[in-house]
């Protein structure tokens, strides 16, 4: 199973080959509440890292999605569509948001599991 | 090194909350739970079996004094003179100016005992306005330490074995009971935040966890503020502090129903009474979300281009399947049926205009005894 990294800004990314599977994490979910609805990219759509890929919105809020990577939308998971509450029950499985083919590296500045859990222990204040 | 640890106030219910693993958060420096399980499943109780909150945050306080009825006459918008013993009532407390202070239910318990419940964000400056005004024999006595307060809402509360002995059904709403809950002296009253039939239950604090996991034994179930802000919104119920605060007047926020400027003196009669006859510039209106257009507090109104107002108040409704919102509005910008555009995360999204309330629940009306 790949390595997951992490984003400051709660989501995660998995690479396999040039292949990248983007999420948001498990703290992200449980701080946003159920998600109703996601906006999220075409299929095709050229991705600079930092880049707003969509919106995620939730009973509570509406926040945007950042990319931690550079490269083209290969796949959506279209399941969302209709079961939204997938990012809630399984955030690192079944409620993954989008597949990039990477155009070169992954990003910096991304965290490992330590680093993200620390950043999010020191935010459950 | 520095630990952080929430800092705010817990309930008598804390241990509860935790052990069935709500997600607690800070509501006014209170750590309450957000949500146990999911908002929808949580809502979905409410509205066809029975939810429970833990809303012990809220301020309870009792006015003392042989003249505690008319000094609450005296601060308060709606009429107590038509309040009977063991009744509550809906009403607002307002500035000279006619800004709106609070809005709270005042209970009558038998004749001469009041009580009032006010939002937990007010608790201090609620005292501090009573206490201004309170004449000498009057005693503003905080009870919010000594007896919790639960909310049971739902079209099955009333059936629920640990309620059997207060005979719920035979409270009309808004009236008041007092008997065992779950063996446990309580006193009960029709009411809520939810839309839905049910009851607060006034508890003492000592014994409220065996209460609630009586309650919660028979099939109540846990729900958090998230599923309590869906609900209350979904029944157009104003929450202070987002639909309206001390800037706004209670016309304007379409509680002018609760204004009884007939009833003699009370705080803010004279610039209330200027403002009903001079009319609103803006008012309270509901949104109903286009599409998958959820307006969110805050967010700019616009109609043609042009900003008419901001909403107030926005979520989903799992249970109407779309966004639903309250926002105030310039007056005569937008009646019912207009299209108007919510800024949002993605740019603009489109909202109906709607009357309020969005649902109508099981809950009744109060009916002047």
């Amino acid at each position: 199973m790949a390595e997951r990294y992490y984003t400051e800004t709660h989501e995660w990314v998995t690479v396999q080959d040039s292949l990248a599977t983007l999420g948001i994490t498990d703290y992200a979910q449980a701080q946003l509440g159920d998600v109703v609805f996601l906006e999220l990219p075409r299929v095709g759509k050229l991705l600079e890292a930092g880049d707003s890929f969509g919106v995620v919105e939730s009973v509570k809020a509406a926040s945007d999605l950042y990319s931690p990577v550079a490269g083209t939308v290969t796949e959506v998971n279209e399941s969302l569509n209709v079961t939204p509450e997938l990012v809630n029950r399984d955030p690192y499985g079944e409620g993954w948001l989008i597949k990039v083919h990477l155009n070169g590296d992954l990003g910096e500045g991304l965290l490992d599991e330590m680093g993200y859990k620390a950043l999010t222990e020191g935010q459950t204040h | 090194m520095l630990q952080q640890t929430m800092s705010g106030r817990r309930t008598p219910l804390y241990l509860q909350h935790v052990n069935a693993c709500a997600r607690l958060v800070d509501f006014a420096g209170w750590e309450m739970p957000q949500q146990y399980r999911s908002v929808k499943d949580e809502q979905a109780a409410v509205r066809t079996a029975a939810g429970l909150f833990d809303v012990s945050h809220m301020g309870r306080f009792e006015i003392r004094g042989a003249a505690a009825g008319e000094f609450l006459q005296g601060m308060v918008t709606n009429d107590l003179g038509h309040l009977g013993a063991d009744h509550a009532q809906y009403t607002l407390l307002c500035t000279s100016g006619g800004g709106i202070v609070d809005d709270l239910i005042v209970y009558r318990r038998g004749a001469d005992d009041w009580w009032v419940v006010v939002n937990a964000a007010n608790r201090d400056k609620d005292t501090a306005w009573f206490q201004q005004h309170a004449p000498r024999g009057i005693e503003i006595v905080d009870r919010s330490e000594e007896v919790s307060l639960l909310a049971l809402q739902g079209p099955k509360a009333a059936i629920l074995g640990p309620m059997k002995e207060i005979d719920p059904a035979a409270i009309p709403p808004f009236g008041i009971a007092g008997g065992p809950v779950a063996g446990v002296p309580s006193v009960v009253s029709r009411t809520g935040y939810t839309g839905e039939d049910g009851f607060e239950l006034f508890v003492p604090s000592q014994q409220v966890a065996s209460v609630w996991e009586a309650l919660v034994e028979v099939g109540a179930e846990p729900c958090g503020l998230a599923a309590r802000d869906v609900c209350r919104l979904e029944a157009g119920l104003r929450l202070y502090g987002s639909d309206m605060d001390q800037d706004t007047n209670p016309y304007e926020a379409g509680l002018g129903w609760t204004v009884k400027l007939e009833k003699g003196d009370f705080v803010g009669r004279q610039a209330l009474q200027q403002m009903k006859a001079e009319g609103v510039r803006r008012h309270l209106v509901g949104l109903s979300g286009v599409d998958r257009t959820i307006p969110r507090h805050g967010s700019a109104v616009r109609l043609d281009g042009s900003v008419v107002g901001a909403v107030t108040s926005g979520t989903y409704s799992f249970w109407l399947q779309r966004g639903i919102a309250m926002a105030m509005i310039e007056a005569g910008s937008g009646p019912v049926g207009t299209t108007v555009q919510v800024d949002s995360r993605s740019g603009s999204g489109q909202a109906e205009v709607v009357s309020l309330p969005f649902y109508r629940g099981s809950a009744r009306r109060a009916v002047r005894p």
